[in-house]
């Protein structure tokens, strides 16, 4: 029976993805746009939920990560003629070093819940500060990409057009959630799920529980630097408030949690109803001529949520669409 | 032979001194159990011997090997497991899951881990109930969680910590039948008890402290006959019955 599902969860996974890749078929730039930020939103996601969801150690300064590796993609291929593709491999392994430095400091000396998120949010506004004050980087005035040229060839560029975006970002998010479904299969899954429940008792279990939550800020802030290093690529402009600042990191963890804590699909679903429900409602306080309705929208939408179905979207929608057993949960947290 | 020595173990908490020179045996192969009054410093102890509290004194050798200062997840490796006396089960994890993240310290491929777990599933007579999430588990099945999570581990030396507390009597016997079988299977179990009824009947040795100090060791007819134990624990009509 179990095995069952796992089959028609595949079968849906598949099913999904394939839809994807053919929609453009049939959509507008515009359109495509839109998508585009919901895959780099939900792979973001995705990655966050690797360390908060699964591994349950809750970090607020992503955006370091992110940060860094849009940083990476902006300037070694524009100034050292670096190829993009070859320069997505800093954009991950830094990001991933300095988590595993915040990480080390904070883990090693007991700070945990809170306290560790506090730590987080302080590296990341020491990032955008230095930043801000760094010439290397641009200052405050940021990086700008080079304009694309005619004869620009967006397999060598990582750049183009709407659709290259599109096809660029819903292959990452697919990556990202096949590496997501693969980790949480494998032993280090179980150990990690262990830890959030309880990491005393799981070290009495035999779980080196500080080498679990090394690898999992590792794993989370390479994979938040390879879409930091996409933003850049498909923006072509950044400013150390647009990819370090606290905002970023506060906007990355609402898809997963709207969408579920702890599931593989939440980020994913959480992306699909929150960016486009930013973006009309965004334009809806332009054209209305009232600032801040979108915000005031946002928020609605999130107490809506949290109240109805405190687990996010996902285990609610799964249930429904037969994806999951009465019992079965990849485990939210709180139940 | 002797499967854990423990030489003047002491832990004070500000002024107050919990455990003062503790010294004692477990035999390999034994049932070993560790008896006192609440507060009488037996949890202390235990979470030192465990790797979960820094001793402020002494020494605890396991197999021949000085062990303070190792971390938990270390002990477990080299063949030692605890439960908790506050249950601790993976609330967001099924029983069976529960059980295979203690696998892991022998395996690193999760069929084998699940294979294992649903044998020792099967000792403890949760079998039917592995894949319920673990939240659901009524007390005596909880504590046989506990068991089966420690099990998983393979330990040479089992620590428990009042795993019959609150258990009716015919639960209690459940959780001792399965430590007999244990225990002809070659295991040291070292426990924290208060049900006097099972360790009167089943342990070998047992070790009274009493506000933080060993006041007696020996059998348990030895130490029930004990004018000092009689004094400050089993109290004077002697409630061992």
């Amino acid at each position: 029976m179990k095995a069952a599902l796992e089959r028609r969860q595949w079968i849906a996974a598949v099913m999904f993805f394939a839809a994807l890749l053919l929609l453009p078929i049939r959509l507008g730039d515009f359109y495509l746009t839109v998508l585009s930020l919901v895959f780099l939103s939900a792979y973001v996601g995705i990655a966050w939920n690797l360390m908060m969801g699964f591994a349950g150690q809750l970090s607020l300064g992503h955006a370091l990560y992110f940060g860094v590796g849009a940083y990476v993609l902006a300037i070694l291929p524009d100034r050292y003629g670096v190829s993009p593709w070859l320069a997505m491999v800093p954009a991950a392994v830094l990001p991933a070093l300095l988590g595993l430095g915040i990480g080390a400091l904070g883990f090693r000396f007991s700070v945990r819940g809170v306290y560790f998120a506090l730590l987080t949010i302080a590296f990341s506004e020491f990032a955008r500060i230095l930043f801000e004050h760094w010439d290397y980087v641009g200052r405050t005035g940021g990086v700008f990409l080079r304009a694309l040229t005619p004869d620009n060839r967006p397999l060598t560029s990582l750049r183009g057009g709407a659709r290259f975006s599109y096809y660029a970002l819903l292959l990452t998010m697919a990556a990202g959630w096949l590496l997501s479904a693969l980790l949480i299969r494998s032993r280090i899954g179980y150990c990690w799920r262990a830890i959030r429940e309880d990491e005393d008792a799981s070290r009495a279990l035999g779980v080196n529980a500080l080498r679990m939550k090394l690898l999992a800020v590792a794993i989370s802030a390479a994979l938040t630097g390879i879409a930091g290093g996409w933003f850049a690529l498909a923006n072509g402009s950044l400013f150390p408030d647009s990819v370090l600042g606290t905002q970023i990191s506060i906007n990355l963890i609402i898809a997963p949690i709207v969408g579920g804590l702890g599931t593989l699909f939440g980020p994913i679903l959480g992306a699909f109803i929150i960016v486009p429900i930013n973006e009309w409602s965004r334009d809806l306080a332009q054209s209305s001529g009232i600032n801040g309705l979108n915000l005031l929208i946002y928020g609605l939408l999130l107490m809506t949520v949290i109240k109805l179905s405190p687990g996010g979207c996902w285990p609610w929608l799964a249930r429904h669409l037969r994806l999951a057993a009465g019992g079965w949960k990849i485990g939210a947290a709180g139940e | 032979m002797n499967s854990l020595e423990i030489r003047g173990l002491t832990r004070r908490f500000a002024g107050l001194v919990a455990v003062n020179d503790v010294s004692f045996d477990v035999a390999k192969g034994s049932i070993t159990a560790l008896i006192g009054p609440n507060g009488a410093g037996k949890t202390t102890c235990f979470n030192m011997i465990a790797g979960a509290m820094r001793p402020d004194g002494g020494e605890v050798w396991f197999e021949g090997r000085m062990i303070v200062g190792l971390p938990p997840e270390r002990l477990c490796r080299l063949g030692m497991a605890r439960t908790f006396q506050i249950m601790r089960p993976l609330t967001g994890m099924s029983v069976v899951e529960n059980v295979m993240v203690g696998g892991f310290v022998h395996t690193s491929s999760v069929a084998q881990a699940r294979a294992s777990a649903m044998q020792i599933l099967d000792r403890v007579g949760l079998a039917d109930r592995a894949e319920q999430p673990a939240s659901m588990l009524a007390l005596p099945d909880r504590k046989m969680l506990e068991l089966a999570k420690a099990l998983a581990t393979r330990p040479r030396l089992l620590m428990l910590d009042e795993v019959m507390a609150a258990l009716r009597p015919a639960d209690s016997d459940r959780i001792v039948g399965v430590l007999q079988e244990l225990r002809r299977g070659g295991m040291t179990i070292l426990l924290i008890e208060h049900v006097m009824r099972v360790v009167m009947a089943h342990a070998d040795e047992v070790v009274v402290l009493h506000h933080g100090e060993k006041i007696a060791v020996g059998s348990p007819a030895d130490v029930a006959a004990d004018p000092v134990v009689i004094e400050s624990y089993l109290g004077r009509r002697g409630r061992v019955a």
